[in-house]
């Protein structure tokens, strides 16, 4: 053929290609590297900054981080938050999931448009309305309350975000639901109750623990929506983090990055597990 | 599906709380923001509503412009390198094995998992003046140096390596963008090439047209919709970042975020604020429309 000089290689065969390959290897180091060299760091054994040579190895960061009241105290704050938001998440997601594929409504486009809404948003937006919103109730006060109801703010927002999301992978879930089972059950004597006890819940349940991750990650990871929305007695951990990093770069900061990260791992294996098959949405 | 009628007492069981949760914890906040763009500050604490315009005015004074333009070429820049190297990285994943594929994809959006501001974080340590990029500069300018050096031709360049400043620069903070969104945009180019007919690439090449043609004129085309989808997800989070401009911008680098941060923050102008965020909120509806515009009409066209 004339001009299949350049057309050696079969179609769509681009994983065979080195200049591909390579560029995929350089994204690689490009988004762990930074990670890896934190973590790396976090055992580094120099008394200031200590990010920039390497002095030897030391877990003392890790004993500091631990023995730092503080960064304790808005971890602690940060896993109840994300706790609750995730079984709120989960309770309204599988709510909205159903409501949306069950039932014909008038207005239900825009309803559907509300729900997906907080996902697409700027996080700032929402940090912003739910700022306002909470010095207008007078809520903001409930930072001085006694500790896991000082909390209320923070997981109201969280779960605001959170829960639209729970409700998208549910929804994929439901798609897969055969309604002839639902109706057997019902010609077998069952009552609605009974059919979502026991015929669309089991069948749910593993798009509720994939949504249940999700939203737990979520959860832990917010900064901005935290940012605005928590007082200054009720500091989460990014939160935490970040006022320290403004304050100065230590190892500390690397010691408990390392476990943040390492927990977020975990979860993403759990999530990988469940779902039988590693893909990340 | 059931209308609602046949059973209201199901679907008032599931539709209350869900509803009522967004409707008091989401819509009424932003009418709370929608009301308070249309006030003035009457003093430290009260505003009070006017239904003035002068916030939005205040959008489009000079000092405001500068970064709504810093803003917007910032966020083109990171989506585009975004996108090209998403396309790239796309590429390889979809033509993988099928034993491969998942895990390629998990080594890709992984990183995303990993909490934001410690993401952002280490790069300050990537970025630094005597940070790991400054320091592989410094090896390669080294190296070029002892080899120009071996052919004598050192007088090209000086001996000692400057560390260039990274941090506190629009490089430092596209950087940043680029490092938070990518994985973003790999996911909708992914599933684009996932669906398209392959045949076609290989019609393309028996016809005559050569790789790079063929991935212009056929490639790129047939996966235009994914691209959209990338380029919008990549865009709008892009456009409303706080963190990288303020960690990596070290307060140089301001981009609207900042500004509406610091309303809330230290000027304490609400009002202000409030015009900002419903601003940055109308371009997202806008692109948001595009986005679904050109949707219909693909369907359309398939139909």
């Amino acid at each position: 053929m004339l001009f299949s000089r350049n057309s050696k290689a079969a179609p769509f065969d681009y994983a065979r290609k080195w200049q591909l390959k390579l560029v995929f290897l350089l994204t690689t180091v490009f988004l762990y590297a930074p990670i890896i060299v934190l973590i790396i760091f976090s055992f580094n054994n120099s008394r200031r900054g200590g990010n920039v040579v390497w002095r030897g190895f030391t877990t003392k960061y890790y004993e500091k981080a631990f023995a730092n009241s503080q960064l304790v105290e808005a971890f602690i704050n940060s896993l109840t938050i994300a706790v609750v938001t995730t079984i709120l998440s989960v309770i309204l997601g599988t709510m909205t999931a159903i409501l949306l594929w069950r039932f014909r409504f008038p207005f239900k486009p825009a309803v559907e448009g509300v729900v997906s809404l907080p996902i697409v948003i700027p996080e700032i937006c929402m940090g912003v309305s739910l700022a306002m919103f909470f010095s207008q109730m007078g809520w903001l006060a409930t930072g001085d309350l006694v500790w896991p109801f000082n909390l209320v703010n923070i997981t109201v927002a969280h779960t605001t975000f959170a829960f639209p999301f729970t409700a998208m992978v549910i929804r994929t879930r439901l798609q897969s639901f055969n309604k002839e089972l639902e109706e057997a059950a019902i010609d077998l004597g069952a009552s609605t109750r009974m059919v979502y006890r026991d015929i669309i819940l089991p069948h749910l349940k593993p798009g509720i623990v994939a949504g249940a991750l999700l939203a737990f990650t979520l959860s832990l990871d917010d900064f901005v929506i935290t940012f605005f929305t928590s007082g200054p007695n009720t500091v989460t951990f990014p939160v935490k983090v970040y006022s320290m990093v403004r304050f100065s770069v230590t190892p500390e900061i690397n010691a408990a990055s390392t476990i943040l990260i390492i927990i977020t791992l975990v979860l993403t294996a759990l999530a990988v597990r469940m779902q039988r098959e590693p893909v990340a949405s | 599906m059931d209308n609602w009628r046949r059973s209201p007492l199901t679907f008032a069981f599931f539709s209350l709380p869900t509803l009522g949760w967004l409707f008091i914890f989401f819509l009424f906040p932003l009418a709370i923001v929608w009301q308070y763009s249309f006030g003035e500050n009457t003093s430290i604490v009260d505003v009070e509503f006017t239904g003035t315009l002068n916030n939005y005015a205040r959008i489009f004074q000079p000092e405001i412009l500068v970064l709504l333009w810093r803003t917007l070429w910032m966020s083109t820049i990171s989506t585009v390198i975004c996108l090209s190297v998403g396309y790239l990285v796309a590429m390889v994943i979809a033509s993988a094995s099928p034993r491969a594929k998942p895990w390629l994809l998990l080594l890709i959006m992984l990183p995303f998992w990993t909490n934001l501001l410690i993401r952002t974080y280490s790069l300050l340590n990537i970025l630094g003046t005597r940070g790991r990029l400054n320091q592989a500069l410094q090896w390669i300018w080294e190296s070029t140096h002892s080899l120009l050096q071996l052919v004598g031709l050192e007088g090209l360049m000086a001996a000692s390596y400057k560390p260039l400043t990274f941090l506190g620069t629009p490089f430092g903070v596209v950087f940043g963008l680029v490092y938070i969104m990518l994985p973003f945009s790999v996911l909708p180019i992914y599933a684009a090439l996932e669906r398209i007919d392959k045949s076609c690439l290989e019609a393309s090449l028996d016809l005559g047209a050569g790789q790079v043609r063929t991935f212009f004129k056929v490639l790129v085309p047939m996966t235009m919709g994914g691209l959209i989808t990338a380029a919008i997800i990549t865009f709008v989070p892009t456009l409303g970042q706080f963190l990288t401009p303020d960690l990596l911008g070290r307060g140089q680098v301001d981009m609207i975020a900042n500004v509406i941060e610091r309303q809330f923050k230290k000027a304490n102008d609400w009002p202000f604020g409030s015009a900002l965020s419903l601003f940055l909120l109308y371009i997202t509806f806008i692109l948001l429309a595009i986005k679904s515009i050109h949707d219909v009409r693909q369907s359309r066209r398939v139909v």
